[in-house]
């Protein structure tokens, strides 16, 4: 840690290597004792350029690269980006694809379970900054199954490149659906225990409630989005607002901060953004059990409008010459808002990408919310917004 | 279509209880989207330089005048019929070789910013764009507006060099502090070594991708 002294105030550099930063993020706090006076993030220390990379790559190229903008959400990162590319080829008659049904549920599918995986990673890694260290294992420990699921039928268990553009790049292995109804009864009874264990406890609560408290306004001018938004108090999901896919047949509810945590708390404390995230794992669930119950049988055919799960043929002819124009399509990830601005030239490369993420975003807020909260507080703050790193770079 | 034979979780005994108990909610849009031609008709009754603008995909678009940017941004703010509350996205766009509806005219030099914005109250979208010249690129700041925009606007600076007069720490956000050039342009030139490091393989090139 570099120290400067200048009166009162010390200035510290709280990472870019500290266990709390979920990642390579350097706060530069200045700090009267223990209260922050002024913090300003420090951010690139993993910019890896993928929007140049993606101006020299064809369309269909583009997919593994989104799996890492957000690793912990690949298939997400996957399913914002093909439903970009597609909105973009739908605005021509030659060029619109059709997607078969199936393929629209298993991407819906596919992409709650991602989401269910990346709550369990924020969620467990949020008790283990608060000092807890077994219900980070039991989460792990689900998510670990949910990586078993993909890793059977896509091959991968972190970075799967699983959607195309046209659809998914292979059907479900076979058995899958009892594997995800088995493991989803599980997680319900595992969720039960996890809620009784941590979120109820005293200690833990004291930790969070009313820290770090965001008012709706602020989040809103400040761009907070997904559970961020919502911990606020704003009942705003791109899900069921602006549906994609094939979100509006399905019920859900929008789980919304209430100042969950009494009289202690505030609206849009941590302890807020920790139960919306905690509730949406159950709604997830929920939306799971739908897609499969609503899901098409399998047709065994590759591009059959309904049963099959591909038109990967007709996608490829379509990205050869995509219309001009430009496109920006927002989808709910689990840490929110991600946006693709795609402007095409008419080429086979993307003229630009620019990729909205919901981590670099909420990174901006920083530096109104974090003077006058103690250290301590910082790390619960970081935890509650679940930054994955790798997003906020790009 | 089949019903889901799962009750809400809400439902189930020994679930979230008592305060914890989620309630159904419903999307809190109280007010009522405005077309794109109503829009349009608002802001230009107020700023008269700017301009509809459509690409061949259908996207649309107001065009305003960058010196007009943040009093724009205040109106569409301010206005409680448009309300436009969020900013979602701000692009940095180099129009250097973007292709030109007519052939002969000469390339486009400027750079331009797109706002993409969204109100939380009515529930409506818009696009904004201002281009700015090359040889002098300003857009005035509208972090006062949104404050998301301070980010925006400095990964904005970085990889394009467009300059926002009014922002409070206009600094490089995700390159080095030290690295020379904005490597979104379209005529950036990698460099051949950063640091005392060697970038450039022996026989590679960088001016233009690998196929074009």
């Amino acid at each position: 840690m570099n120290i400067e002294r200048e009166g009162d105030f010390i200035t510290l550099s709280m990472g870019p290597h500290h266990p709390a930063t979920h990642g390579v993020l350097r706060l530069e706090v200045t700090t009267d004792g223990e209260v922050i006076a002024a913090c300003k993030p420090d951010i690139g220390y993993l910019h890896r350029a993928i929007e140049k990379i993606g101006e020299n790559l064809e369309w269909f190229q583009f997919v593994p690269y989104t799996d890492r903008v957000d690793y912990v959400c690949s298939m997400n990162s996957n399913h914002a980006w093909v439903l970009a590319v597609e909105s973009l080829l739908s605005t021509s008659e030659e060029t619109r694809l059709r997607i078969p049904e199936r393929a629209e549920y298993i991407r819906v599918l596919f992409a709650e379970l991602n989401r269910i995986s990346s709550h369990m990673v924020g969620l467990g890694s949020m008790t283990m900054d608060m000092g807890a260290f077994t219900p980070f294992v039991h989460a792990l420990g689900q998510r670990e199954h949910i990586n078993d699921i993909f890793e059977r039928t896509c091959g991968a268990r972190l970075t799967y490149n699983y959607m195309c553009v046209g659809g998914v790049n292979r059907d479900l292995h076979p058995g899958a659906e009892a594997e995800i109804r088995t493991f989803l009864d599980g997680l319900e009874a595992a969720m039960k225990d996890f809620n009784r264990l941590i979120s109820t406890n005293n200690i833990f609560k004291g930790r969070l409630a009313g820290v770090a408290a965001i008012s709706a306004e602020d989040a809103i001018s400040y761009g907070l989005v997904g559970p961020n938004l919502r911990g606020s108090g704003v009942d705003f999901d791109l899900r069921r607002d602006r549906p994609y896919g094939v979100y509006d047949r399905i019920q859900f509810d929008v789980p919304v901060g209430r100042c969950y945590a009494g009289a202690k708390g505030r609206l849009g404390d941590s302890y807020d953004r920790f139960v919306v995230r905690l509730l949406e794992v159950l709604e997830s669930i929920r939306i799971c059990r739908q897609a499969l119950d609503q899901m098409p049988p399998s047709s065994g055919k590759e591009d059959d409008p309904v049963g099959g799960w591909c038109v990967s043929k007709a996608a490829q002819k379509a990205l050869r010459k995509p219309p001009v124009g430009e496109v920006y399509f927002r989808c709910e990830n689990p840490r929110g808002e991600t946006g693709y601005r795609i402007v095409s030239d008419g080429t086979k490369f993307p003229y630009r990408i620019k990729i909205r993420t919901g981590s670099f975003t909420a990174l901006s807020i920083f530096e109104k919310v974090v003077p006058g909260l103690m250290i301590a507080d910082v790390v619960t703050l970081i935890g509650s917004f679940d930054i994955v790193l790798p997003e906020v770079d790009r | 279509m089949q019903k889901s034979k799962w009750p809400a979780h809400g439902t189930q005994k020994g679930y979230f209880s008592g305060p914890m108990s989620p309630v159904p909610s419903r999307n809190q849009c109280r007010g009522k989207a405005q077309s794109f031609e109503a829009i349009l008709a608002k802001v230009q009754v107020r700023f008269p330089t700017a301009q509809a603008g459509s690409a061949p995909n259908g996207a649309r678009w107001i065009a305003v005048q960058p010196l007009d940017m943040l009093e724009v941004a205040r109106f569409l703010k301010s206005d409680p019929e448009l309300s436009f509350d969020t900013l979602c996205c701000l692009t940095g766009v180099d129009l250097l070789k973007y292709p030109t509806e007519d052939k002969d005219a000469a390339p486009c030099t400027d750079l331009a910013c797109v706002y993409d914005l969204a109100s939380s109250v009515h529930g409506h979208e818009l696009c904004l764009k201002s281009s700015t010249s090359r040889a002098l690129p300003e857009i005035p700041s509208v972090e006062s507006v949104w404050g998301v925009a301070s980010f925006f606007e400095r990964e904005a600076f970085d990889l394009l060099g467009v300059s926002f007069p009014g922002h409070h720490d206009l600094r490089r956000l995700l390159m080095p502090p030290d690295w020379i050039g904005h490597p979104l342009r379209k005529d950036y030139l990698y460099p051949e070594s950063y640091g005392g490091v060697e970038l450039k393989r022996e026989g590679q090139t960088f001016e233009s991708g690998p196929y074009k």
